[in-house]
């Protein structure tokens, strides 16, 4: 199925996860905020979030600034 | 290291505070100065951003350099109206690092001076949420009254022009903010020495943020132990009440001579 | 929170031991600032303050000629009705003095007005004592739409009204209340007022608030100076105006410190102000707020007034009568107090022109036009 993933398209298995895609992608959920259409997830959801076709992710974090 | 002088507690935000110097963590050579950075001034708040996570690529986190003690305070940089702060807001208190946020509403790439209506209308919304919420904004009376009304847990007005350092160019308009709003005033934004620091002090600032002055800095460490000095000094001669200011009555043609 | 209980956090046994401690570098430290809290205000309120009048003269008049220029507004009283229901001690109008009492009528008001507005004046003030029967909210909203033809700025000091009435008022074309308190003495506020709605004395405190509510452009506050210790009334009366300042910052505020003059009759003032306290008043509300206007009334000598002009006043009454229809009837009743100053409009003009004051004839004109009368 395909999403948004920070602004880009990208191609994901069917039934995966946030925590899943996170796991895949090598990103430590701890230091992550993420976004699911415009929605905030919990961390404590990212297992149970499941992701489905023509979903919008925003995955952020901290950096330095003023 | 020594905070404060004894019976001036910092309350804001619905914490307590020993500092009244906020440090920013933008535009530093390394992320690992910041610590030092941190320790060497006492600052006990910092300003984060938040951005996209470069999704393949290795990078470093700045979370990992930030002391356990710190408060975080994120800004919404990067929003040009309400509707994105507020997003971003809801963003950063998701990483579950408190609820302050900075609002920072530019969409003056010039100048970065901040948007007061946006601003306003974000910090009404977000203090309905429960966040505690530091508006950024040109010193503008009218506007800090809104804040008031809207819910702010403090005032954050614009020395000079972000990264210029050029100083308290807008002090008169603090002065008044500091005289009329009821809430601590924070002065952000173009304190480029530590002696200007020390004067947003004297003035009865409650607090200010600095951020290009000690990351440009030769000696960034230093600088910031410099910067934290020249707050608790200008503090503690606010607070021990400046004395006279000399102006002598001229002897001839006196006004009230004819009281006899 | 209203002005009572603000009042609440500087009780009169705190303003004395307050006074009692300030030392000659207090006062110094004080004139050195820019900008004075309330507790500073009442250091200049001191007798060791009153050392210092000389450099306070020069501060106050320097901040006047900066915020206002050296112009000086003029304005004139008119007296709509002297009946009262209130026995006030202090006051030649209060209810047991058996004078001959009259309103003015429609085509009085217009006579009156007409005598006025040939002297150039365009800013009035209509006073009338205390009775709803015969000075009834209608009575001086009437009064006001037809004296809208002759005048652009018209100011009530009329008993204490409620907030909607004051409302009526503004859209009768009022823009202006001034009352005075007379004391912020409670208990000397009480035993100087008999008997009537008067002896209220929160109902009158909060008026000014009320009429800041209701929509008034300009609000005038004081205290008869002469009744309490000088430093009380005072203080109490620049923490009244720094309060109603702070409260409506779009509203014009003005203090006057209107002082009981010795007269004949049996009321004699428990502090008469000397001229010296006069001018500390001044000066230290003009210091405390840089931008309230002062009004200095009749009830003052030529001389004094003209030697008081330069340290902060902003506003003056001129050909002024305390008489019911006195300006335009020979057999008008007593007035209210003797004036002290009878000086006409022109005469006015020409001594401040003398002294290098503009006089302004016109400070204010509403551009929305009423549906007067």
């Amino acid at each position: 199925m395909d999403m948004t993933v920070n602004g880009k398209t990208e191609t994901v298995k069917d039934g995966l996860t946030l925590a899943g895609y996170l796991a895949e992608r090598n990103l430590n959920p701890d230091s992550l905020v993420v976004e699911l259409n415009l929605v905030v997830v919990p961390r404590d959801q990212f297992t149970a979030c499941v992701l489905k076709d023509g979903d919008c992710l925003e995955i952020v974090r901290f950096v330095g600034g003023g | 290291m020594t905070g404060m002088t004894t019976g001036d507690a910092f309350e804001i935000g619905g914490k307590k505070l020993t500092s009244r110097l906020f440090t920013g963590t933008g535009k530093y050579s390394s992320d690992t100065l910041i610590p030092a950075v941190i320790d060497s001034s006492g600052s006990q708040v910092i300003t984060v951003a938040l951005r996209r996570v470069d999704i393949g690529a290795e990078t470093d986190n700045v979370m990992k350099h930030i002391p356990k003690h710190v408060v975080f305070l994120p800004n919404t940089s990067g929003a040009r109206n309400a509707d994105e702060a507020v997003r971003i807001a809801r963003l950063a208190r998701a990483a579950g690092c408190g609820n302050w946020i900075k609002i920072e509403v530019i969409s003056d790439s010039v100048y970065l001076l901040p948007d007061g209506y946006e601003t306003a209308k974000a910090t009404e919304i977000l203090a309905k949420e429960g966040f505690e919420v530091f508006p950024y904004i040109n010193p503008d009376l009218m506007v800090a009254r809104s804040l008031v009304n809207a819910g702010a847990a403090a005032v954050m007005p614009l020395g000079s022009p972000i990264g210029s350092n050029r100083g308290l160019r807008t002090r008169e308009m603090i002065r008044i903010l500091i005289d009329e709003i009821p809430l601590p005033i924070i002065v952000d934004a173009g304190i480029g020495r530590p002696s200007q620091a020390c004067e947003a002090m004297e003035m009865g600032a409650a607090a200010c943020l600095v951020n290009t002055a000690i990351s440009s800095a030769g000696d960034p460490v230093a600088m910031a132990a410099a910067f934290g000095e020249a707050v608790r000094a200008g503090r503690k001669a606010y607070l021990a009440g400046p004395g006279a200011v000399g102006e002598k009555a001229s002897a001839s043609s006196p006004l009230t001579g004819f009281l006899g | 929170m209203g002005f009572y209980e603000v009042m609440a956090e500087y009780r009169p046994g705190d303003l004395e031991s307050f006074i009692g401690k300030v030392k000659p570098d207090d006062v110094r430290r004080v004139l050195g600032k820019q900008r004075l809290s309330p507790w500073d205000y009442l250091t200049l309120l001191s007798p060791v303050a009153s050392e210092f009048l000389e450099d306070m003269a020069r501060k106050a008049h320097e901040i006047t000629v900066r915020q206002f220029g050296k112009t000086i507004l003029l304005y004139t009283p008119m007296y709509l009705s002297d009946h009262c229901v209130n026995l006030c001690r202090y006051c030649g109008f209060n209810a047991s003095i058996d004078l001959r009492r009259s309103r003015l009528e429609p085509e009085d008001v217009d006579r009156e007005a007409a005598v006025i507005a040939e002297t150039g004046l365009k800013h009035i003030l209509i006073l009338t004592g205390e009775s709803r029967t015969h000075s009834s909210p209608r009575y001086i909203g009437d009064c006001a739409r037809r004296l809208a033809r002759y005048f652009t700025s018209i100011s009530i000091e009329v008993y204490p009204l409620e907030t909607d009435e004051y409302a009526d008022l503004v859209s009768d074309g009022v823009d202006g209340l001034t009352l005075y308190q007379e004391t912020y003495n409670e208990a000397l506020y009480d035993s100087l007022h008999l008997r009537g709605p008067k002896k209220n004395f929160s109902f009158r405190l909060n008026a000014p608030e009320r009429g800041c509510r209701a929509g008034m452009r300009t609000v005038g506050i004081g205290a008869l100076l002469g009744l309490d210790v000088f430093y009380r009334d005072s203080f109490y009366t620049g923490l009244h105006a720094w309060y109603l300042q702070r409260s409506y910052p779009e509203v014009d505020i003005s203090v006057s410190f209107p002082r009981m003059r010795p007269h004949a009759g049996s009321f004699q003032p428990g502090h008469p102000a000397s001229d010296r306290e006069m001018v500390q008043a001044v000066t230290a509300l003009r210091l405390f707020m840089p931008r309230a206007g002062i009004t200095l009334s009749t009830r003052e000598t030529e001389d004094f007034r003209n030697n008081i002009l330069p340290l902060g006043v902003t506003r003056m009454s001129a050909g002024s009568c305390t008489q019911v229809g006195g300006r335009s009837r020979d057999d008008a009743n007593t007035g209210q107090f003797d004036i002290s100053d009878e000086r006409s409009v022109q005469e006015m003009a020409r001594d401040l022109a003398a002294r290098g004051y503009q006089p302004v004839y016109k400070d204010w004109e509403p551009l929305v036009s009423l549906d007067v009368a």
